[in-house]
């Protein structure tokens, strides 16, 4: 065992010798005209309303003939990456795609169930594109952008046209016209939605799209292929390199421009409703090659997930948030008797009236079961923490239906949920209408993302970000059906046209060879850190540290954090990369389908990450949003904004191994909107 | 022409051929069963129908021609259709489909009928031609008696009591292929004696009907006309179709077998 | 609950592959298939083996990326549910489990259960979509849908495109992923310009791509994760036909 020990710290040592090497090469690459860090958001004046029609106007063009001339990268195939890629194909441009999935139509996007907002005002009922800004800007708890908001919601509308174009099977009422829906966080009927698959239909739509571009030629398609490091040319964006997932072959593809849509990085917490492959590795290392990153703390906790059911747990399942309509949430009064319950020696039902705490409902009066996410998860985790949880593990609250049930009578609740209630038995093995479900919140989505101007382009001349991969548009918290009119938005309406302004700019030489040294520079840099992860042989499992980092996170920088935890994580992740890298264990080799490879390259970014979320977190010294502090509640335990110290956008740059990240500050000035504490007594 | 080389060319035109010759051999094989039952109403009126069909000659030729043409079509895309199918499913499953699963509504299991048209419909063909050969072309090695049933034929009007029409066999050597009325009636009951013959007829037209009795559904199916709400009436109609062909079918070798009809 | 599990094992496209059997120990009712599969590769890392490959991402039954047979039955044979909705309960201790991949010459096996399913992508790219371009479209009002149309595209737009149809075919055809495609798409008003031009153009590459036919077994839905109902494929019959007939010359 002894000897074991020291083989495996020797072992650390080379590895951080070689990728300290490595990040100092790549200085030298990129620092041939490394600009300094600057946040220039470049938001067009005027009034708010005039912004985006005469930013557009003002942007630079690319003329028809030009535009075959030039290449651009997206990575991702999500609502985003679909849809950038296929308009930008339609345009003229020549796009390579890229996703690790083996279809496009396999991003995450496909999974989200509830709907999709647009300022249409179908219904009459006094919706407008000021007011879907003005919700947006509110429900972000003001820490996004105004113009960013506002242009989102200008777009809005654009998009359900080019849906209901595609062919996406929108309800719709008897008369024809498309149906709508009401959604949290809105007062008014905005939501679009196809059953309780709207993301699906959606993705389905922007990948019908691409997939006549790739079928025209314009877009060339790589599938089960991983982007593992990005490729700066004189601190421009030009290329990257890629991992086939197939034949493990590390290839480099030289554009004018990148373009990221690779989503959020819920799966840091490991167990979230993110897919299995769902990952940071692009935006992180877009980061660490210069990019900003922004507002990494802001993650979104949904209230109403199917419960940890034990060690074996890969990934939680989402229930729709409209359960919160016709359920009840409750524990048990008494400590004790949650015990017995979690034991089984109790059913739900043998808890009389008196004593159930409807902790919701008693505590806000006004709005109920149906307060915001944010509060409901927190309150959950609050009773759950008191010992009073109701599931084996503790962690896990009651929804009951059987008042209404009683109300509506059975069928009316299964016309409802009828989907829903199967999907949980058939995950539980539980009939939610005879018994009550068992909900806990779980991490659904993250509102940072890297750094972007109004141009959607980062820091680094030539990266865009769109999608969950930018922050801009949701503040620390994102409403429902918000994410899906985003990422489209972002894709159809606003990076196709902003990206032209760069092109223009650079002209269609500025293309460089994929012999120029710093993409061979990089793929070095790559292949190194595969071969440095395959040479360890140590014990543990990529998963096993995923596993481990999940639970850090979840604990000291989860639904609600404080310093001490922030800094005891801040201390724990760094610890457990050195263990990763000393003593991971992957078996195989590059040169085939390898899983374990693929996974150890994610979770090795994630336990940098990790850190980087922690930090953000520790210095944002106020509650907003996703991030609650519990040192900065109100008297009765809301959350509190400090808008004179941190009403602004939070930016890391990234410094160089085992050194801090510097925080950067984009102020956010709020001349619309008038801030306010949000209430839900 | 592209509507040809799409129906020639494409799995689905292949399918619609096949349901379109399906659908002539299925009228066929009504009309020629109904013929048959004429036999029940006696030995003149199975000989005079018989006779009736002979008469019409180039529009028996052209009905004949027809046939053999569906028949080869039919043949021609079973025969393409199943080998794509078996070279797009090269491998099979080592894996045991539980057949007890409370859960699943419809069987996985596809019905013995659709996994086995091919051979049924293979073993119909190759009876088809001992069928021909047995009746039509009349060869007597074949038949299983001593006697050649080119000898049998009636004559075809009434000249007096002892020359009934369809019922009075000519004499020996007087009748010739085309000119006289075959004797249908006396060569049906000497055949069907043979009991290998009659069994082996049975089969056949057992394994026609189980056949048809996915081929009729299929062809629904493969021109369109098939949904959910007509789906049971079409599975019950072709059920039923197969059964009632069946009994028309193998009611006459049983019956001459079984000395029902004398 | 224990297990013995008899699962393919197949290098690469080359290797002609092998079942090899595991023993899976201390599963819990409560995990899904795919996390006893987890659970089953940490010990084979743990003995110096290599995991067993599969496809999976969203592990919530709607990205169709989980793709395998269990038992003789693609996803299993729960109705209406995919691999990774799968859960043990419905399996009992000392269970043999045989697990295969996708079995189809149009699908063929990349490592273990992990099966190339791009010519799926080229079908829809021959013709799955509507031709519009962004922005240039009118208003989601001005094209009135029936509700009755729009709930019907929905039950075909549903397929998660997993490809269990194919895989529990004996004829390994592709005929109920393309119906749900053209059904969708040939049942909203939008979709009318390029009815005919879409038929005729995916069901050549269906064939080009070497998917089996049609023999009308019903095995496709009785497997599909979606419960997407056999009555498209008549739908699709349909389709071709009017098309070959209206449009001659694509």
């Amino acid at each position: 065992m002894v000897a074991k020990k020291k083989t495996a710290k020797s072992k650390v040592k080379t590895s951080v010798n070689k990728s300290s090497r490595n990040s100092a090469d790549s200085m030298n690459v990129s620092s041939r005209a490394k600009k300094p860090f600057s946040l220039k958001p470049n938001i067009p004046p005027g009034p708010i309303s005039e912004k985006w029609e005469k930013h557009k106007f003002n942007l630079k063009l690319v003329t028809p003939a030009n535009k075959r001339k030039f290449e651009i990268i997206v990575v991702g195939s999500g609502l985003a990456g679909a849809s950038s890629a296929a308009t930008l194909a339609e345009l003229g441009y020549n796009v390579k795609c890229f996703c690790y999935q083996d279809s496009p139509r396999r991003a995450h996007s496909i999974a989200a169930q509830g709907g999709i907002n647009a300022a249409k005002n179908y219904q009459n009922d006094g919706d407008s594109v000021y007011r879907l800004f003005y919700d947006t800007v509110k429900g972000g708890d003001y820490r996004s952008r105004e113009a960013n908001v506002y242009r989102l919601a200008q777009v809005s509308v654009d998009i359900i046209d080019q849906c209901s174009a595609q062919g996406v099977p929108f309800a719709r009422e008897y008369g024809g016209l498309l149906a709508n829906r009401s959604f949290g966080g809105a007062q008014v009927s905005r939501t679009f939605y196809a059953r309780g698959q709207t993301g699906q239909q959606l993705l389905l739509g922007a990948y019908s799209a691409l997939n006549r571009q790739i079928g025209l030629g314009k877009v060339k398609m790589h599938c089960r292929t991983e982007m593992l490091d990005i490729v700066l040319v004189n601190g421009h964006a030009k290329g990257i390199v890629v991992r086939d997932m197939v034949t493990g072959k590390i290839s480099r593809h030289s554009a004018h421009a990148v373009v990221l849509a690779t989503g959020g990085y819920g799966n840091a917490f490991f167990l979230s409703t993110n897919a299995k492959g769902c990952n940071v590795t692009a935006t992180f290392r877009a980061y660490k090659r210069g990019a900003g990153f922004a507002n990494p703390c802001y993650t979104q906790i949904h209230p109403t997930c199917i419960p940890v059911s034990g060690s074996h747990q890969s990934k939680l399942t989402l229930m729709s948030e409209s359960l919160r309509n016709d359920g009840r949430v409750w524990v048990p009064k008494d400590k004790k008797v949650a015990e017995k319950i979690r034991r089984g020696e109790l059913k739900p039902s043998d808890v009389s009236e008196e004593n159930r705490d409807y902790y919701l409902e008693s505590k806000y009066p006004s709005f109920g079961n149906l307060v915001p996410r944010d509060l409901a998860s927190r309150n959950a985790k609050e009773v759950c923490d008191e010992g009073r949880g109701v599931v084996a593990s503790g962690l896990g609250v009651y929804l009951d239906f059987t008042d209404a049930i009683e109300r509506l009578g059975e069928n009316t609740v299964r016309e409802r949920y009828g989907n829903l209630f199967d999907m949980y038995e058939k995950i539980t093995g539980t009939n939610a209408y005879q018994n009550p479900m068992t909900i806990y919140p779980a991490v659904h989505y993250t509102m940072g993302g890297l750094w972007v101007d109004y141009n959607l382009m980062s820091n680094l001349p030539g990266l865009f970000a769109i999608g969950e991969a930018n922050f801009s548009d949701h503040g620390a918290n994102r409403l429902g059906a918000s994410a899906l009119m985003q990422g489209l938005a972002d894709g159809y309406f606003v990076l196709p046209y902003t990206i032209g302004q760069y092109l223009a700019e650079i002209g269609e030489g500025d293309r460089p060879s994929l012999d120029d040294p710093a993409f061979i520079s990089v793929q070095d840099e790559v292949e190194c850190r595969i071969n440095t992860m395959l040479s360890i042989k140590g014990e543990r499992t990529p998963t096993s540290f995923h596993r481990e980092l999940g639970q850090i996170m979840w604990d000291k920088c989860g639904m609600e954090r404080n310093k001490t935890q922030l800094q005891e994580a801040i201390k724990l992740i760094p610890r457990l990369r050195q263990e990763f890298w000393s003593n991971l264990k992957i078996p195989g080799e590059n040169a085939s389908l390898n899983q374990s490879l693929e996974r150890a390259g994610r979770v090795a970014d994630f336990l940098e990450f990790g850190e980087l979320m922690c930090r953000d977190a520790l210095q944002r010294e106020e509650s907003c949003g996703g991030h609650f502090r519990s040192e900065h509640q109100t008297t009765e335990g809301e959350a509190k904004r400090n808008d004179d110290d941190f009403s602004y956008v939070s930016a890391w740059e990234y410094m160089g191994e085992n050194k801090n990240p510097k925080l950067h500050k984009e102020p956010l000035k709020y001349e619309e909107v008038k801030m306010t504490q949000r209430n839900y007594k | 022409m592209p509507l040809v080389s799409n129906i020639l060319s494409s799995s689905l035109g292949q399918k619609y051929l096949m349901a379109l010759s399906g659908v002539g051999l299925f009228g066929f094989i009504v009309v020629h069963m109904l013929g048959n039952l004429t036999i029940l109403a006696g030995p003149s009126a199975i000989n005079e129908y018989a006779a009736k069909l002979h008469s019409m000659g180039p529009l028996l030729w052209i009905a004949r021609i027809g046939l053999l043409g569906m028949a080869g079509v039919h043949i021609w895309a079973a025969v393409r259709l199943t080998r794509d199918n078996r070279k797009a499913r090269s491998v099979q499953y080592e894996g045991v489909v539980d057949p007890v699963d409370r859960h699943r509504k419809s069987k996985i299991v596809s019905t013995y009928a659709s996994r086995t048209m091919i051979y049924s419909g293979l073993i119909i063909a190759a009876f088809a031609l001992f069928h021909i050969a047995h009746f039509t072309w009349k060869i007597p090695q074949i038949n299983g008696v001593e006697v050649d049933f080119e000898t049998f034929y009636v004559y075809e009007v009434s000249a007096g009591s002892d020359q009934v029409a369809y019922l009075t066999p000519l004499p020996d050597g007087v009748g010739k292929e085309g000119e006289n009325a075959v004797d249908v009636y006396k060569m049906l009951t000497t055949g069907f004696k043979v009991w290998w013959v009659s069994i082996f007829y049975v089969i056949a037209v057992g394994l026609l009907c189980i056949h048809l009795s996915h081929g009729l559904s299929a062809m629904f199916q493969s021109l369109g006309l098939k949904t959910k709400a007509y789906e049971k009436w079409i599975d019950h109609f072709a059920c039923a179709t197969g059964w009632l062909l069946f009994g028309g079918y193998a009611s006459v070798p049983v019956s001459i077998l079984l000395g029902i009809i004398p | 609950m224990n297990l013995t599990l008899k699962v393919w094992r197949q290098e690469n496209a080359d290797d002609p592959g092998h079942f090899e059997v595991y023993m899976a120990q201390d599963i819990s009712p409560d995990m899904s298939f795919l996390e006893m599969l987890d659970i089953v590769n940490e010990y084979i890392i743990a003995d110096d083996g290599e995991p067993i490959a599969f496809d999976s991402d969203c592990r919530e039954g709607i990205c169709g990326a989980c793709s395998m047979v269990i038992n003789g039955v693609p996803h299993g044979g729960q109705q209406g549910t995919t691999a990774c909705q799968l859960h043990m309960r419905h399996f009992c201790s000392g269970d043999t489990v045989t697990i295969e991949p996708w079995r189809a010459t149009a699908f063929p096996v990349h490592r273990d259960l992990i099966v190339d399913r791009t010519s799926f992508e080229r079908i829809q790219q021959a013709g799955g979509f509507i031709s519009v371009r962004t922005g240039s479209v009118p208003d989601a009002n001005a094209t009135l849908v029936p509700k009755g149309d729009a709930d019907l595209a929905m039950d075909a737009a549903q397929c998660i495109g997993c490809g269990a149809c194919v895989a529990a075919c004996k004829n390994a055809s592709a005929m109920l992923f393309v119906a749900a495609k053209v059904s969708h798409l040939s049942l909203v008003p939008q979709g009318q310009p390029e009815r005919e031009r879409r038929a005729i153009a995916m069901v050549k590459q269906m064939d080009k791509e070497g998917f089996g036919n049609c023999t009308v077994t019903g095995a496709c839905e009785a497997v599909c994760p979606k419960e997407i109902s056999i009555d498209f494929i008549g739908r699709l019959n349909r389709e071709y036909g009017r098309a070959i007939l209206k449009k001659g010359n694509a």
